[in-house]
């Protein structure tokens, strides 16, 4: 897509505008920060050995519960979007095989 | 981002496929100490590599846990796991596929801006383990000659990511997972754009400006800083070069400019 080309002074101008501004605000990035190697996020260096392993039982334990029945009920059950789409929850309901 | 390793994918054997499918028996010759068939052991393990996986969603998207709450999300994150096993033994990729996956679940059609939100969770974890480097000096602009200032090209961060939407999702990014004690008013017609960085060791996320992710965006792929401004200035009339340009420079977006510039 060609657009109108902005001026090569109009440009200029707006980096200098830009860089002036920043000169004095910039953070120093080398601040003396040292990273800490091997240190994962929580949850994601889980092999599930050991203390907190999950095997509270047999087959039936992880959660079987079906999205497809469910209203979600966290900070979004406030904020349906607008429109004549709500309809879908209790409709997709009714297709539910019979547990 | 690929990971370098692969490995026999789940699902491709009787002992993968059981183990995804609650349903499937015990695979065979899988015997206990007695000798015989170890229905519960198995179970177990099952459990376990859902949960697990699903641990690592929870702790990857806070924020729709948040907006879905922890059974819906609970449910949600099962059918995922279910129908998209690990491509990698690697944990911290495990989920590129969960905001597809929530766009295209039907109940979730009446909240569409969850995927969007989403995506800003799943960057932010890229950003995360991005190679680190450094930012780009905004004085290295101020030394290039005014008249082909306009012709530069910026090399892209490898943290930095952009995430555009008609949906409000850095407020409900902030709300849901950053800044979960303050009242922030969600208005669902606002449209929002952010940028994920990582300059140094912190991620940091800001919300760009109008036309902003149009600029940016060009940018990234490597479109000269004129022509870029001038797509934007096409797109938002009220863009303005220097406040776009100034957050980019001091966000870290980039690490320096291309030598053809």
């Amino acid at each position: 897509m060609k657009h109108k080309a902005m001026s090569a002074a109009i440009v200029a101008g707006a980096v200098a505008t830009a860089v002036a501004g920043l000169s004095t605000t910039v953070p120093a990035h080398a601040a003396a920060k040292e990273k800490c190697y091997g240190v994962s996020l929580k949850g994601q260096n889980d092999c599930k050995a050991g203390a907190g392993t999950t095997c509270a039982g047999t087959s039936t334990v992880d959660y079987q519960g079906n999205a497809w029945t469910l209203v979600p009920k966290g900070t979004c059950a406030t904020m349906d979007v607008p429109g004549d789409r709500h309809g879908s929850l209790t409709e997709l309901k009714r297709d539910l095989p019979e547990a | 981002m690929r990971a370098p390793i692969s490995f026999p994918r789940t699902g491709t054997s009787e002992f993968g496929r059981a183990l995804l499918d609650p349903e499937a028996g015990t695979p065979a010759g899988l015997i206990g100490p007695d000798g015989l068939n170890a229905p519960k052991r198995f179970s177990v393990y099952r459990n376990n590599v859902i949960v697990s996986l699903r641990e690592a969603l929870e702790h990857t998207f806070p924020a729709i846990k948040a907006l879905l709450g922890e059974e819906y999300f609970s449910a949600l994150a099962r059918a995922f796991v279910l129908q998209h096993p690990p491509k990698s033994p690697v944990l911290i990729w495990y989920g590129a596929e969960f905001a597809d996956f929530i766009e295209a679940f039907p109940p979730l059609e009446a909240y569409s801006y969850l995927a969007d939100v989403a995506r800003v969770e799943w960057d932010w974890l890229q950003a995360y383990h991005a190679k680190d480097a450094a930012p780009m000096d905004p004085a290295l602009l101020g030394q290039t000659d005014p008249d082909c200032v306009g012709r530069v090209r910026f090399v892209r961060h490898p943290a930095a990511r952009l995430v555009a939407s008609s949906w409000p999702i850095w407020d409900l990014v902030r709300v849901n997972r950053f800044e979960t004690d303050n009242a922030i008013e969600i208005d669902l017609n606002r449209s929002q754009a952010v940028l994920i960085t990582r300059p140094d060791l912190d991620v940091d996320l800001y919300l760009l400006r109008p036309g902003g992710d149009v600029f940016l965006n060009a940018l990234f792929e490597g479109v000269t800083l004129g022509d870029a401004a001038a797509k934007a200035q096409a797109q938002r009339q009220e863009f303005s070069l220097s406040d776009c340009l100034s957050d980019c420079l001091s966000s870290g977006a980039f690490t320096g400019l291309q030598n053809d510039g």
